[in-house]
């Protein structure tokens, strides 16, 4: 066989070898936690409260809880992420200050989860006073997930290409009225893709929710915003390790829950993705 | 009647000077052809007059451009360009429909009413020749249009706006002969109401619909007279050798 030939054969081999070993974990993960949580799933487990000291009845409450701190997160988020991402893209000038802005975007993606549970403590549950509480834990996550939406929407914004900002510019649009009908319109798929990614890591982040909102134990829904609330990570975590002879079924059907939510979250998202793109015209 | 006058204007990107001391001015109801090589300053020039040259970060300017004896510069911005309407090299459709395309202006300038985009993008539609084409399929994505299509769309929509004077930035490169013929027509017929710049880079088309040429090169202003005089009897050499097709 040709030198030329075998030396293809092997990287092909190589190449395709890697793409599996990203698959078979992603697909274990998925068979195991399906094998031994399906059995839990049931009409009760999703809709009642914990009872026998958390070793049965449902995860009603920490379901709930999740969904209104994602929720929570995002509200939050979603304008102020935007709006700074279309102020970087569209109206800052390169300077040292926006460099340096643009720079502490990048590092507070990299701060690590548990940080942002110890800053959301000392601002929102101590210095504000809100407590522990789901406006503390959505404002803890909505910070978290800032970096993410911010570099998300203003890559989105700037894929638009500078033609149409100068065609609608040249037909005296206001460069405000550029954004908004011509920018931001076709920007809204990957602005969505960063809000999806959001999502998923809000739904599913511990340590931020730890000190700020998450509850060990609750067996009621909460009444206001400044009510705790028990989330399904955390629950999870407590039923796994603090709380003795859980049965292994409850703790595989928690896990399950929360990846069908978050799968099921970014479903949404990706729906209202693909609505946008199909409606793109270039 | 002056349209529109530069008053020794220089322009720089970062430490390229693209624009050296240009005076001219355009009459009104005149097609003036822009002629010169690539890196002439010849789009500068045009991209100048509806003040597009500024979104470059890097963009520096001396000298005045003025608008019926008006520093374009103490002109409203958004004024300025829907006075001075744009088409550009490539046909650059917006991705919405034939008709948002064309009404697009007319809608940001405040027109809200349906009845009245529509009529409004009817007849930029009719001055274009391209209505009877598109009049049917109103609706569709601009982006389904031809190429010649697509341009005739992109005048329709400067049009609409009512501007005063349109320029055309190369407006046929991207064209075949027979579409570049229909612009062409669409462009002596527009001269009776709306003054006209042209830039081209194909020297024929200059010859053909322009009633003076000017002459750019390396950023200067070599020469500026009626076209027959340009294309016979030139009074700088630099000008004979470029309509000759010896550089360029």
């Amino acid at each position: 066989m040709k030198n030329y030939k075998r030396s293809q054969n092997i990287a092909f081999f190589c190449l395709f070898l890697a793409t599996l070993l990203i698959v078979i974990p992603v697909g274990l993960i998925i068979v195991i936690i399906i094998q031994k949580g399906l059995p839990a799933i049931n009409w009760q487990f999703l809709t009642d409260i914990p009872r026998q000291g958390m070793r049965g009845g449902g995860i009603f409450p920490a379901i709930l809880g999740t969904l209104y701190l994602v929720l929570g997160a995002i509200i939050f988020a979603l304008p102020i992420g935007l709006l700074a991402a279309i102020y970087l893209s569209e109206y800052s000038k390169e300077n040292f200050l926006n460099r340096m802005v643009k720079l502490a975007i990048v590092n507070l993606a990299g701060v690590p989860s548990v940080v942002y549970g110890l800053f959301g403590l000392a601002l929102f549950v101590i210095f504000f006073k809100f407590g522990a509480s789901i406006l503390s834990g959505s404002l803890t996550l909505g910070i978290m997930i800032l970096p993410l939406i911010i570099t998300a929407s203003r890559e989105a914004l700037e894929s638009v290409p500078q033609s149409f900002r100068e065609v609608s510019l040249s037909l005296g649009a206001s460069k405000w009225q550029t954004i908004r009908h011509i920018v931001l319109p076709n920007a809204i798929p990957g602005i969505l893709t960063g809000t999806i990614l959001g999502l998923g890591r809000a739904a599913g982040e511990t340590a931020p929710i730890l000190f700020t909102v998450a509850a060990f134990y609750l067996p009621q829904l909460p009444h206001s915003i400044f009510d705790q609330v028990m989330a399904l990570p955390y629950h999870l975590y407590v039923i796994s390790t603090q709380v003795p002879n859980v049965d292994e079924k409850i703790r595989y059907g928690t896990a399950l829950v929360l990846l069908v939510l978050v799968l099921f979250m970014n479903l949404v998202a990706i729906i209202i993705r693909y609505k946008f793109r199909k409606k793109k015209k270039w | 009647m002056v349209k529109l006058e530069l008053h020794d204007l220089n322009i720089w990107f970062g430490a390229v000077q693209a624009l050296k001391a240009v005076n001219l001015e355009i009459q009104a109801n005149e097609i003036l052809s822009v002629i010169g090589p690539s890196n002439s300053g010849k789009t500068t020039f045009l991209r100048m007059l509806d003040r597009l040259n500024e979104l470059q970060p890097n963009f520096k300017m001396t000298g005045v451009v003025e608008l019926e004896r008006q520093d374009i510069r103490a002109i409203d911005i958004e004024e300025l360009r829907r006075r001075i309407g744009m088409v550009f090299a490539l046909p650059l459709p917006l991705p919405l429909s034939i008709l948002e395309n064309v009404a697009y202006g007319v809608r940001m300038h405040g027109e809200r009413r349906k009845n009245k985009l529509e009529a409004r993008a009817e007849e930029a539609l009719k001055q274009a020749y391209l209505w009877d084409e598109v009049k049917d399929r109103l609706d569709e994505s601009a982006f389904k249009l031809s190429g010649g299509q697509q341009q005739r769309l992109c005048i329709a929509r400067a049009l609409a706006v009512g501007p005063e004077v349109i320029l055309f930035d190369e407006p046929c490169s991207g064209l075949d002969p027979i579409s570049t013929a229909k612009v062409e027509d669409a462009m002596l017929e527009l001269k009776k109401k709306y003054t006209i710049v042209l830039v081209t880079n194909n020297v024929k088309q200059a010859a053909r619909v322009g009633d003076r040429t000017a002459f750019f090169l390396s950023g200067e202003l070599v020469e500026m007279d009626k076209t027959e005089k340009i294309f016979t009897a030139p009074a700088d050499a630099r000008t004979d050798g470029y309509i000759r097709g010896k550089f360029g």
